[in-house]
């Protein structure tokens, strides 16, 4: 009963602010906070009571040959996730109070974005492979929505539309994932099933018993893991991400840094057991996860708006949790995952203060921050710290322990982290450098000066998040969230692999520092020094290319060409053909209707007497 | 002795006398006394047989007819009429206006 | 003799319309009563019916006979049984915000409702016929007043064009499935049309092999013609696109399931060898159906055509559950036809009311829309999002399970069928790109969102869809009650 409260209460916000709340933004607004804060509350209740429970649920779809139930399954793993849904997302709820203050559609962005709170809520929750991929859609739904908030503007319509498409194209494989899944549960004659606790007992005995091949399990995972790879913004589909930062920051900082894009590793680690069981498929997952993480995280070096750079580094992060997957460890993924959290969403509301007072995303624009906004400063310097794996920040320990992980299992994929880890810190350290360290470069170049001097900080509402994130961000390493999930004690740090990696985040903070610490810098010092290289990162790879190729390939090539065969080839030809036909011999038959009356009852004289002549005759 | 042949003799001539008349004339008003005739020739079959047969469901359906024939005269003439004041003629040559 | 309320909700429309033929064609404000009164009496029998039908006892329900032509068994003989009750339900919806939709329609008005109010009982009666001489009767009953209904109140200059093409597949349809029909009356043996009997009579005695291999593809081709079955599918988009409004709304969401609930009744439930025979072929056809429609749809410039070739993209999930002849997906097909009839309405209805203003339906004199007109868009968009099987909606329900069903017996046009999801989701979202998002279109200017009673037809078609789609339970049990006796006899017969 908790549970359903803790779900439905955003939804209840939701219905009640669509049918009510449309004209009314302060109402809205307060029922939106009300209803998250329920969540959160029920949430933390639900945490000191240990109440984890394995219930059935309630039968939701029920035909012969099929059963989907609506149920929830709480343990560790939905509760710790759970937390940090309800508690990122009360942040940012009340941080968007008066983030989007005089927005036209107030009441529209509180009820979408409770909306979006009911579906990630859902995601959490279910206990079933089904449950869960409808609460996948409706999140798609609402970033969709939000994503595409300011839909006048044809750049924020079109990014609402990528992602929602690439991230259909991703579940294109996982909805079959989910299929075979239900298949591969009935081998052994059983009644199939979508239910996790149910998949999780019966798939390893029947890989064991030789009831389903080893290859099976494999395909199983890798199609579930196309999934991931859309809404976890994993390489070749990570596209959408970047541009999601269309929306508006709040937005962004829960759904698409916090919440959302760690669904897929949250799904991973829900459905570990298939990937466990299939050592190809976990290959495959750490190598596109240091793929994503590389690529990511060299893209995140050119950007020069402070939302893009935040987006590529999320996208980097992810790849982290998703190796940390792929190298057999879902207790390190979540744990990066609550960090990444905690610390991403902090970064991303501090950018959204600045832009609030700036009113503008170029970093090369901002400046001087810590003397106008000290607040959102120094948070934000927090933020990059436990980003960049500083000790005793939290990102320092949970990304101390995914390269531990690399270390005994790859030592390629460990290198790659730890090149990244480097990378990391360096484009953190360019943007804090330029941003917010450095001088005001904005009267350089920037019409609207006054308002520009007026910058300060945020109004409380929006600091008091800022504040609690940062916090968290700071002690999340001493949470005890791995021993939490695994139930075991975590293990000592290893101290080789922690010099290491605060070497490499220490050598990119330097080499960032040597760089970008200049005052008198306007331009990005590396376009000159990389050239061509510089350049094709600056054009992402050409991967958006690439994909529209694909998309006009299909839309513009094949499209076309059944839509002529459509119109001048299907039965048209034939059916036209067929009335040409008949209208002609019609016009030969019309050349018997003279007109005259008595000429028809002729023939039909004629015809009679023929009838009974032939009648007469047989007999 | 007049027998059943004998009525449909008479009944037969006035049907083909009819039928002769319907595709013939040219005047409107004659066709349609030539159908009247075509109808009264199945009248007396009806008849005969009813009276020789000793039943009368041949006779009803005299009745039937007699009150279609009359119906019938009633829009037809009605028709007829029309037709002269639109276009002057009662030949059927001139009014062929309803072909392709 | 008394009639019940199936006989009732059915003949309501077209006493309603014979009702009209006496009413001076100024009297607007009265003909609109009649005609809202005949339906809202379908409509709330259809719910009453459905409401009342007992799922614990199945079978045919609400039973009315009345011997007609003994000789032949032709008999008036109508009632329900599970997939009737649900299929009338639609109907009622669609017929009760069909006609207030109509009331739009300002020439000729008397004349409209008369028509469409025939339609409307063609519709009902073929749902409820259990006499397969009035399943056929009722079925041209249907399809005729379409005809002067595109023809007279049509739009576009193809109007004559797609209305003559329209009315001849369709007719030629019919003409193939009445060969099998009149087959299937002496192939049965039993001297009588009266469906329940023929039922009885194959659950005996199943029809000869040889019989059953040529008229069933008689009988899939002549009512897949009306169900788009693709390569006969070129006149929909077209008709659509011509049909006033309020035409299309029925035509997509109702008459396209009149070809498939022939297709269960009499192919799948009557002859079921012969579906085994045939229906891998019409698997095919349903993957081609679903992807190469879809991809068609994604080229078209006018809103309607894209409603319309969307319309026959979708049918293929409809074929493809057919093919399957299991529980699950023939559950489901009955499901998404149930959906599908509500979205495609909606559908039709939201793009008719924003055209009665802007007078275009071109993709690039739209665009913007979302600010001007709040609740049509969000509709639009929400119908957008179910035609793209997003749950929620009852379309995501009934793909899923027909997914399920095909996945063991046809899993290469499974894996097609959810990749046509992806196609779906693509122009859908371009469509909604192109008119409601982005800077607004000059011809927007003088848009007025819908108020008041306007927003009735479309609210109530969102929550039927919304139902179904959040709580199946409500018609799933029902449909089942339903498909039971054919599923038993097709796995009798196998």
């Amino acid at each position: 009963m908790v549970a359903h409260i803790i779900l439905f209460a955003p939804l209840t916000a939701a219905v009640f602010i669509t049918f009510f709340g449309l004209r009314r933004p302060k109402l809205s607004a307060g029922v939106a906070l009300a209803g998250i804060l329920l969540s959160l509350a029920l949430s933390t209740f639900m945490f000191w009571s240990n109440a984890f429970e394995v219930r059935g649920g309630d039968a939701w779809i029920q035909a012969p040959g099929l059963l989907v139930q609506f149920g929830f399954l709480i343990d560790p793993l939905s509760l710790l996730m759970l937390l940090i849904v309800t508690g990122v997302g009360s942040c940012v709820f009340l941080y968007s109070i008066s983030y989007m203050k005089g927005d036209t559609s107030y009441a529209r962005y509180f009820a979408s974005l409770s909306l979006f709170a009911f579906s990630m809520i859902g995601i959490v929750l279910s206990n079933n492979f089904l449950m869960l991929f409808v609460f996948w859609e409706l999140v798609a739904v609402s970033s969709y929505l939000l994503i595409g908030f300011w839909f006048e503007k044809p750049s924020a319509a079109d990014a609402g539309n990528k992602a929602f498409i690439v991230n259909r194209l991703a579940d294109f494989g996982f909805l079959l994932g989910i299929l075979y899944v239900w298949m591969l549960s009935g081998a052994a004659g059983t009644e199939r099933t979508f239910n996790f606790a149910e998949l999780a007992r019966r798939l390893p005995e029947y890989l064991q018993n030789g009831t389903i091949a080893p290859a099976a399990m494999t395909i199983a995972a890798l199609l579930v893991f196309c999934g991931v790879v859309g809404k976890s913004a994993q390489f070749p589909l990570y596209i959408w991400l970047p541009d999601a930062m269309e929306g508006p920051t709040p937005v962004s900082a829960l759904i698409h840094a916090a919440t959302m894009v760690a669904a897929g590793v949250y799904l991973m680690t829900r459905s570990f057991f298939l990937v466990s069981a299939s050592p190809e498929a976990l290959a495959v997952i750490a190598n596109i996860g240091a793929i994503t993480a590389l690529l990511a995280g060299m893209l995140a070096v050119v950007q020069n708006d402070i939302k893009k750079i935040l987006a590529y580094s999320t996208v980097s992060q992810l790849g982290y949790m998703v190796v940390a997957l792929g190298l057999g460890s879902s207790t390190a993924a979540m744990y990066h995952l609550s960090t990444h959290a905690f610390f991403k969403a902090l970064l991303f509301l501090g950018a959204g203060a600045m832009i609030h007072g700036l009113h503008t995303q170029d970093i090369w624009e901002m400046g001087g921050l810590f003397k106008k906004m000290p607040v959102t400063a120094a948070t934000f310097l927090i933020g990059t710290a436990a980003l960049c794996g500083i000790p005793p920040l939290s990102g320092f320990f949970s990304k101390d322990e995914i390269l531990h992980l690399a270390l005994e299992h790859n030592k390629l994929i460990f290198g790659v982290m730890l090149f990244t880890a480097s990378l990391t810190a360096f484009y953190m350290t360019r943007a804090l450098w330029i941003a917010v360290l450095g001088p005001d470069r904005a009267h350089g170049h920037k019409k609207n000066d006054h308002e520009h001097g007026n910058a300060h900080d945020a109004p409380f509402a929006m600091k008091l998040p800022l504040i609690l994130l940062a916090i968290l961000s700071m002690i999340g390493g001493f949470l005890g969230i791995p021993t939490f999930l695994s139930g075991e004690h975590a293990e000592p740090l290893n101290m080789t692999v922690a010099a290491t990696s605060v070497g490499a985040a220490v050598f990119g903070i330097v080499f960032g520092t040597m760089l970008y610490s200049k005052k008198s810098l306007v331009h990005d010092p590396l376009k000159r020094s990389l050239g061509t290289f510089y350049q094709f990162v600056v054009k992402k790879y050409y991967l958006d290319e690439f994909f529209v190729w694909l998309a006009g390939l299909f839309q513009n090539a094949l499209a076309r060409v059944f839509f002529w065969f459509d119109t001048n080839v299907v039965i048209d030809r034939g059916v036209n053909g067929a009335a040409s036909v008949t209208s002609s011999f019609g016009s030969l038959l019309r050349r018997a209707q003279t007109g005259v009356v008595q000429s028809y009852a002729m023939v039909f004289a004629i015809g009679i007497v023929a009838i009974v002549y032939f009648l007469l005759m047989r007999s | 002795m007049i027998g059943l042949h004998h009525y449909l003799i008479v009944s037969a001539a006035l049907f083909v006398i009819g039928l002769f008349g319907l595709l013939v004339r040219r005047n409107i008003l004659m066709v349609l006394l030539s159908m009247e005739l075509i109808l009264n020739a199945a009248n007396l079959s009806f008849v005969s047989f009813s009276s020789f047969r000793g039943e009368l469901t041949g006779q009803a359906v005299v009745f039937f007819t007699m009150i279609v024939a009359a119906a019938e005269v009633t829009v037809g003439l009605a028709m007829v009429v029309l037709l002269y004041r639109k276009k002057r003629t009662t030949n059927t040559e001139d009014l062929r206006s309803m072909k392709w | 003799m008394s009639l019940g309320p199936v006989s009732i909700l059915m003949l309501a429309p077209a006493l309603g319309a014979c009702l009209l033929l006496f009413v001076p064609k100024d009297r607007i404000k009265l003909i609109h009563a009649i005609g809202l009164i005949a339906a809202s009496i379908s409509f709330l029998l259809s719910i009453f019916v459905f409401w009342q039908y007992d799922r614990a006892a199945a079978g045919y329900q609400f039973v009315d006979r009345v011997e007609w032509v003994p000789s032949l068994g032709i008999a008036y003989h109508v009632g329900v049984d599970g997939i009737s009750a649900v299929l009338l339900l639609m109907t009622g919806f669609l017929a009760f915000s069909g006609v207030l939709v109509s009331m739009s329609v300002k020439k000729r008005v008397k004349e409209y409702f008369i028509f469409y109010l025939f339609l409307i009982s063609g519709c009902l009666g073929t749902f409820c016929a259990l006499n397969i001489f009035f399943i056929y009767f009722f079925y041209e009953t249907a399809v005729v007043p379409v005809f002067p209904l595109i023809g007279v109140w049509g739009s576009g200059e193809k109007k004559d064009y797609a209305t003559m093409k329209l009315t001849l597949y369709l007719t030629l349809g019919a003409v193939l499935a009445l060969v099998a029909i009149l087959g299937l009356y002496f192939a049965a043996g039993v001297n009588t049309f009266d469906l329940p009997a023929i039922e009885q009579a194959v659950r005996a005695n199943p029809l000869p092999l040889d019989f059953q291999r040529w008229a069933f593809p008689l009988l899939m081709v002549g009512f897949g013609v009306i169900l788009t079955l693709w390569p006969f599918h070129t006149w929909s988009p077209m008709g659509y696109a011509a049909a006033p409004t309020s035409v299309s709304m029925l035509h997509a969401g109702v008459l396209k399931k009149l070809g498939a609930y022939a297709i269960i009744r009499l192919g799948l439930g009557l002859m079921p060898a012969g579906a085994a025979m045939w229906m891998p072929i019409v698997a095919w056809i349903a993957a081609i159906n679903m992807l190469y429609c879809g991809l068609v749809a994604f080229t078209q410039k006018d809103l309607k055509y894209i409603l319309g070739y969307s319309s026959c993209s979708h049918m293929g999930y409809i074929l493809l559950g057919l093919a399957c002849m299991t529980p699950l997906a023939l559950n489901g097909t009955l499901f998404f036809m149930f959906a599908h009839g509500l979205m495609a309405a909606l559908g039709f209805a939201l793009v008719g009311f924003i055209y009665d203003q802007t007078h275009t339906r071109m993709l690039k004199d739209w665009g913007g829309f979302g600010k001007k007109v709040p609740f049509v868009s969000v509709l639009f968009i929400m119908t957008a999002m179910a035609s793209a099987g997003l749950p929620g909606f009852g379309n995501f329900i009934g793909e899923m399970m027909i997914l399920m069903g095909a996945w063991d017996k046809y899993r290469i046009q499974a894996v097609l069928a959810v990749l046509g999801l992806v196609v779906t989701a693509g122009y859908m979202l371009k469509t909604v790109r192109g008119t409601m998002q982005g800077p607004l279109n000059p011809s927007g200017n003088d848009l007025k969102d819908a108020t008041g009673i306007q927003k009735l037809p479309y609210a109530l078609l969102l929550a039927g869809l919304l139902a179904v789609g959040l709580l199946p339970s409500i018609i799933l049990p029902t449909i089942e009650t339903g498909t039971r006796p054919i599923l038993e006899r097709i796995s009798h017969e196998s």
